[in-house]
């Protein structure tokens, strides 16, 4: 009998947070197609997440698209398949490691950074105190961090493509020794748009998911420093998972035959 | 008092899981008139703030403002009641990420729609009636000592011209002559203006300064209501221990043995 209580407790819990996240993410959405819209706040937010992730985004994808290169010779050369490097790292780049990395990394730095913004506000009742002064939390803190994740996350994902696709090919040139024409042109010639426009509608959605997951923990993280400490880390973790989920379920709709 | 008062609380009651926390408020503040509650800690007094402020849902009951049932209204509607309320709160809640007076001018801003910089003169001059400095206006809420930012939030609070100001034990923290200090500010804004005030302390020498009347919170309920001149000779015998600050009465704290 008590099994069964503790279950029912479990499964009351879990929908309860359902329900309360459905209601925030519904709530945050209409806040953000709604006027008034406050576009130094969104610039801002764009700012933060867009130019100021472009270092540690950057690096990532050089380094990865640096040993795809490396690995994938050293792999496809027992077939006798090297000429394929360049093909390998722009596909690989910009279809899956460039929205996953830059995602992951993102996730890391700016959903650990608005949860622990947020939950801040939270615990000083400072979101409260935007309430009394006529300003709601949902316009003000939310709408512009979830804005403009979902519109630099591809800006970033593409210039994490180029540099990349650049990693690969200086090792493909300088130290593999391929031809830098012909590198150049197996990278563009069997690139198709799709590859990239999945890759920049995954990194839309990661934005959105990040912002979402930093802003909904923060929201409602309870106590003090503690609580604060919590929701950081269920913010990069719940967000990382969710990238992972959905970039599976992106791919299987982009590229199921 | 006139005929209608400015703040109607009938049957207010609020829950949170198991804990009843106020089980049933009565009370009626009159326009212009200070109300100041008074309780040991944990008694619900920053609950019946927010439930009456529309930051906490109550569970049943009656909350009137100026005659209208604010438990009732829409978002929308309830930001325009919010703008007759002004609040102090006990940590300040001070945004951090602005200036002191873009604190002060946030509510005339975001909520009035003043431009920048007639609501930075209007924030500034604010800042000068609690006697704070222009200098102090460019700094940074963290720069501030724990009085300034009690001054800052008390400026912020009437900086909108408010009917009603809440403030939540407002003289917290402070040392004795910043408290006074801080008494006779709110006097001198808030009493002499005409606002209505309701407050929550258990700071006595504020409660009987700040107060024309006394209420005192025990067990959900408001135990006793009456002029602040008779506060010390109310004829309650809780109100009587509280006021005196005794350990023996019929008001048992509970401690783990």
């Amino acid at each position: 009998m008590n099994f069964l209580a503790v279950i029912g407790r479990v499964v009351l819990r879990f929908l309860e947070q359902l329900g309360r996240f459905t209601l925030f993410t519904v709530t945050a959405v209409s806040h953000c197609v709604r006027p008034p819209i406050f576009p130094c706040l969104i610039g801002r937010q764009m700012i933060d997440i867009g130019y100021y992730s472009l270092p540690v985004v950057g690096l990532t994808a050089i380094f990865s698209g640096m040993v795809l290169a490396l690995q994938s010779y050293t792999g496809f050369a027992r077939f006798n398949a090297e000429s394929a490097v360049a093909n390998v790292v722009v596909l690989s780049l910009t279809r899956e490691l460039g929205p996953v990395l830059a995602g992951l990394m993102v996730a890391g730095r700016i959903g650990a950074s608005m949860a622990a913004e947020i939950g801040t506000m939270r615990v000083t009742e400072q979101i409260d105190a935007l309430t009394t002064l006529s300003t709601n939390p949902y316009k003000y803190l939310i709408a512009p961090r979830l804005i403009a994740g979902l519109l630099m996350l591809p800006l970033l994902v593409l210039v994490a493509d180029i540099i990349g696709v650049f990693g690969g090919y200086i090792v493909g040139v300088y130290k593999l020794g391929f031809n830098p024409n012909v590198y150049l042109s197996n990278t563009i010639d069997f690139l198709e748009p799709l590859d990239v426009i999945s890759g920049l509608v995954k990194a839309a959605v990661f934005g959105f998911i990040i912002a979402l997951m930093g802003c909904y923990n923060g929201f409602n993280s309870k106590g003090g420093a503690q609580g604060v400490g919590s929701a950081t880390t269920n913010a990069v973790v719940s967000s990382s998972i969710l990238i992972l989920v959905f970039n599976y379920m992106l791919t299987e709709l982009f590229f199921s035959i | 008092m006139s005929a209608l008062p400015k703040i109607h609380l009938a049957n207010v009651r609020k829950s949170f899981g198991p804990k009843d926390v106020l089980t049933g408020i009565d009370l009626d503040v009159a326009a212009a008139e200070s109300v100041v509650v008074i309780g040991g800690s944990g008694t619900g007094k920053s609950v019946l703030l927010k439930c009456v402020l529309g930051l906490l849902t109550a569970d049943s009951g009656t909350i009137e403002v100026d005659g209208t049932d604010v438990t009732q209204l829409s978002a929308n509607d309830r930001d325009d009641t919010n703008k007759k309320f002004g609040m102090l709160f006990q940590g300040g809640a001070l945004f951090d990420s602005i200036t002191v007076w873009e604190n002060v001018a946030f509510g005339l801003i975001q909520g009035s729609g003043m431009t920048r910089a007639d609501a930075k003169e209007l924030s500034l001059e604010t800042l000068g009636k609690v006697g704070l400095t222009k200098d102090v206006g460019e700094l940074s809420p963290a720069e501030l000592s724990g009085g300034m930012q009690k001054r800052v939030g008390l400026a912020r609070a009437i900086a909108g011209s408010p009917e009603i100001v809440f403030f939540d034990e407002p003289t917290t923290g402070l040392d004795p002559i910043m408290a006074d200090v801080i008494n006779d500010l709110i006097v001198t804004c808030v009493k002499d203006k005409g606002i209505t005030a309701l407050s929550i302390t258990h700071d006595m020498a504020s409660a009987r300064k700040i107060g024309d009347r006394i209420a005192m919170l025990y067990q959900g309920k408001l135990i006793w209501i009456g002029p602040a001149d008779d506060v010390d000779h109310s004829g309650n015998a809780y109100v009587d221990q509280f006021v005196n600050g005794r350990a023996d009465g019929p008001i048992h704290m509970e401690l783990r043995r």
